[in-house]
């Protein structure tokens, strides 16, 4: 296990803090109470006594009412650098998740051109250290160009610096090209993220494949291209005794196909975004763009089953799937727009609003899953625990906001929440050490 | 009286807006059989056509729908999709706004178009077609046909038959007929029916054509060779086998649809088309007067946009429908 920090992110001081009479959870490390988290050169220092930890020229923050959670980590975002840097790059990409209070995040690897040799990968780690607000992983491609027909470099990859092998945007369509890469694992020993889409089944398609795509006319994306997608790759993921990551899982057939694969042993780890948590295809009956992502919003059988496997753990983690879009590729009819969504700025808060507050989810279970995909990669899991690295965040559970109101962090505004009231809002991140991102209303704390 | 700003998709309109439209329409039939068949009821408005399908009789009946109602009207057709174009759709749509149409009546490969250009022009829209999801001018004139030969479709039978799945024909007049009384039942072969149409749609669904004997009204769809080298259906001859509505499958007291153009001995034997049940000639004729009713409806009474000025004679008020031009 890698320490978070240990990703490449730009150097900042680690200041003194004292985050003082702050409600404390972090289920993971059985923490769960008001304390004063005293955070000193970059560790976790000290969970006092509520006003019992001492000032010592800290940065003083009263946090009383306020909670602290081990910040999240996010193992699916783009960051749409190199070649579309008008709608993200790695300077807003991380300052939205600092924004989200997240402490890590990993960047996919479809840009264009796609991240498939170690020189991207130089270039990228060398940006990340200029202007990272968060450590930032990069994944390299499973497949050069992303083409589906042949092995990238996955051992120079590695060496380079690659966290993770993904195509994620496409399938890995082969059986056999992706056989070969869990074989290579071996080798090369990097976790394989794996998007799920059988391409003959989903061609076309625009929505989810049911009631509403029938009444809308618009080509559907049946649930099965999805699930039978990851029966063989947990198969073929079986056979070759590798481990692989599922990203995004959207229908409750993909649930039935991940359970059936952990009751039988298969090393296999799975996430799930915000909007399939908490959207359903209904979202797209006004043909709004903003709700065109792939995998597509489904029932809300399907919500109703992630929701629950989230809950159990049979889904491993929440990932954003944060997918930046111009506003000219959003701006057509739902047929011809650009898939995806953003979402690394409201992710805990909507999870909050829409399944927190109403008793859906056990708010200890949601910070645990905002933060379990570190270690599907490899990297340890945030900890509020004495001497762990400080990486937490302050959320007020109170705020009311509406998502978008004050403008994005990111660099573009495709966010399906946007314009959402939103319950509960993250007022300071502490990302390896640093303060990566303060709430602008939020009153800063005084020196002591 | 409540007037709608757009005609999207018969899933926005209320009963009360559908018969409305197909009244106004009867008194636009009248209008027809007269020598001077124009009326000045849209002196001075301007309609633009947007057409990026080719289409015959959508863009001729309503271009000649709205000279009859003495509007000026400016058909564009482009071809390919709003992205291969080059032009994007809202560029296109902000320039012909700016000859201040009070309507875009646009026709578009790709559902949702129509609705989408509501956010960037003051004209009212109407749907011409966008994808497979909405035609509700075909679905009113349908509608209008039927009801002028049938008086009333409370508890008639209608069967669609063809390929429903590509059909926004059938997505359409399904609701429309229903919204009137009528019983719809979706016929096709099951790889041209999608699937949850009942649900979707509120009809019956049949993979045969055993049933349709009870019909008042059967409506053929267009089968698109296309669909055979998708392989979604085996081939012609067993869709023809099964589907085809010919005089064998047609009894004379029941009455035959189709939106046009007809595949000749595809979907309709010849004969049929031709014969004394088919109002498909009917239909075109209909398309004309409802989509005069349609224009009326959203263009009567609206607001002009800043800078065009009565002309003298006109004020503020609308010439009465039965004033010749």
């Amino acid at each position: 296990m890698r320490a978070i920090s240990s990703l490449d992110h730009r150097a900042a001081p680690a200041p003194d803090l004292v985050l003082r009479e702050a409600r404390v959870l972090d289920p993971r490390a059985g923490i769960e109470g008001v304390h004063d988290v005293v955070v000193r050169g970059g560790a976790i220092a000290e969970l006092a006594a509520p006003g019992a930890a001492a000032g010592d020229g800290a940065e003083v923050v009263d946090a009383a009412g306020k909670r602290v959670f081990p910040a999240f980590f996010d193992p699916h975002v783009h960051l749409r650098t190199p070649g579309r840097e008008d709608e993200e790059d790695v300077e807003t990409g991380t300052r939205a998740a600092a924004a989200g209070g997240y402490c890590g995040i990993l960047a996919m690897a479809n840009t264009e051109p796609p991240v498939d040799a170690p020189e991207a990968l130089d270039s990228l780690r060398e940006r990340a250290r200029l202007a990272a607000s968060v450590p930032v992983g990069f994944l390299a491609c499973v497949t050069r160009g992303m083409r589906g027909e042949e092995l990238s470099d996955h051992a120079e990859l590695r060496d380079a610096g690659a966290v993770g092998l993904s195509d994620d945007g496409l399938p890995v369509a082969s059986a056999r090209i992706l056989r070969l890469a869990l074989r290579y694992e071996r080798l090369a020993g990097l976790q394989i993220a794996l998007h799920e889409e059988d391409p003959e089944l989903s061609a076309g398609g625009a929505m989810h494949e049911g009631r509403i795509s029938a009444a809308l006319g618009v080509p559907g994306i049946p649930s099965v291209a999805e699930a039978t997608m990851i029966a063989r790759d947990c198969a073929l993921a079986a056979y070759e005794e590798a481990r692989i990551h599922v990203q995004h899982l959207s229908a409750r057939e993909s649930v039935a196909a991940i359970a059936a694969a952990k009751e039988a042993g298969v090393r296999v780890t799975c996430e799930v975004t915000p909007h399939h948590l908490t959207l359903t295809d209904e979202a797209v009956e006004g043909l709004d763009a903003a709700f065109k992502m792939n995998p597509p919003l489904r029932s809300a059988e399907d919500r109703q089953a992630l929701v629950e496997a989230l809950r159990s753990g049979l889904i491993d983690c929440v990932a954003t799937d944060h997918a930046p879009h111009s506003q000219d590729e959003k701006e057509l009819p739902f047929e011809e727009a650009a898939m995806g969504v953003t979402g690394l700025e409201t992710a805990f808060a909507v999870l909050h609003t829409e399944l927190v507050l109403p008793g859906t989810l056990d708010l200890g279970v949601l910070v645990e899953r905002m933060s379990a995909g570190a270690a599907a990669f490899g990297f340890e899991l945030p900890s509020l625990a004495p001497g762990s690295e400080a990486n937490l965040v302050l959320f007020d559970p109170e705020a009311e906001w509406e998502a978008g109101a004050e403008g994005w962090e990111s660099r573009s505004a495709n966010c399906c929440f946007a314009g959402r009231r939103l319950r509960g809002r993250v007022l300071m991140t502490v990302a390896a050490g640093a303060v990566a991102y303060r709430q602008r209303s939020f009153a800063m704390g005084v020196a002591a | 009286m409540s007037r709608l700003a757009h005609l999207l998709a018969i899933s926005d309109l209320e009963r009360e807006d559908v018969e409305r439209i197909l009244e106004r329409a009867a008194s636009f039939a009248e209008v027809g059989r007269r020598d001077i068949k124009k009326v000045p009821t849209l002196r001075g408005r301007t309609v633009v056509n947007l057409f990026y399908e080719a289409s015959t009789r959508t863009s001729s009946s309503f271009e000649l729908a709205a000279k009859r109602l003495s509007a000026d009207v400016v058909t564009v057709k482009a071809t390919g999709s709003s992205v291969e174009k080059g032009e994007s759709l809202r560029d296109t749509v902000t320039t012909l706004s700016a000859y201040g149409p009070e309507a875009i009546v646009i026709r578009a490969p790709s559902a949702g178009a129509a609705g989408l250009i509501t956010r960037w022009t003051d004209a009212a829209v109407v749907n011409a077609g966008d994808g497979r999801h909405a035609h509700p001018s075909q679905a009113l004139l349908d509608a209008y046909a039927l009801r002028q030969r049938l008086g009333d479709l409370e508890g008639r039978s209608i069967w669609i038959v063809g390929d429903i799945l590509h059909s926004r024909v059938a997505r359409s007049t399904t609701l429309a007929f229903r919204m009137l009384g009528a019983h719809v039942t979706l016929c096709g072969p099951p790889t041209l029916v999608p699937r949850d149409a009942e649900a979707a749609l509120g009809c019956e669904v049949s993979y045969e054509l055993s049933g349709i004997e009870g019909a008042d009204v059967v409506y053929a769809l267009r089968l698109q060779r296309e669909r055979m080298r998708e392989a979604l259906i085996p081939s012609i001859r067993e869709y023809v086998a099964r589907y085809q509505i010919n005089e064998r499958r047609l009894s004379p007291r029941q009455l035959l649809m189709h939106p046009g153009p007809v595949n000749r001995g595809i979907e309709l034997s010849p004969g049929v088309v031709d014969g004394p049940n088919s109002l498909i000639a009917f239909q075109v004729e209909s398309g004309l007067v409802v989509r005069m009713a349609i224009l009326y409806e959203l263009l009567a009474g609206r607001e002009r946009p800043q800078g065009a000025t009565p002309r003298e004679g006109e004020g503020a008020g609308l010439a009465p429908i039965g004033e010749p031009a």
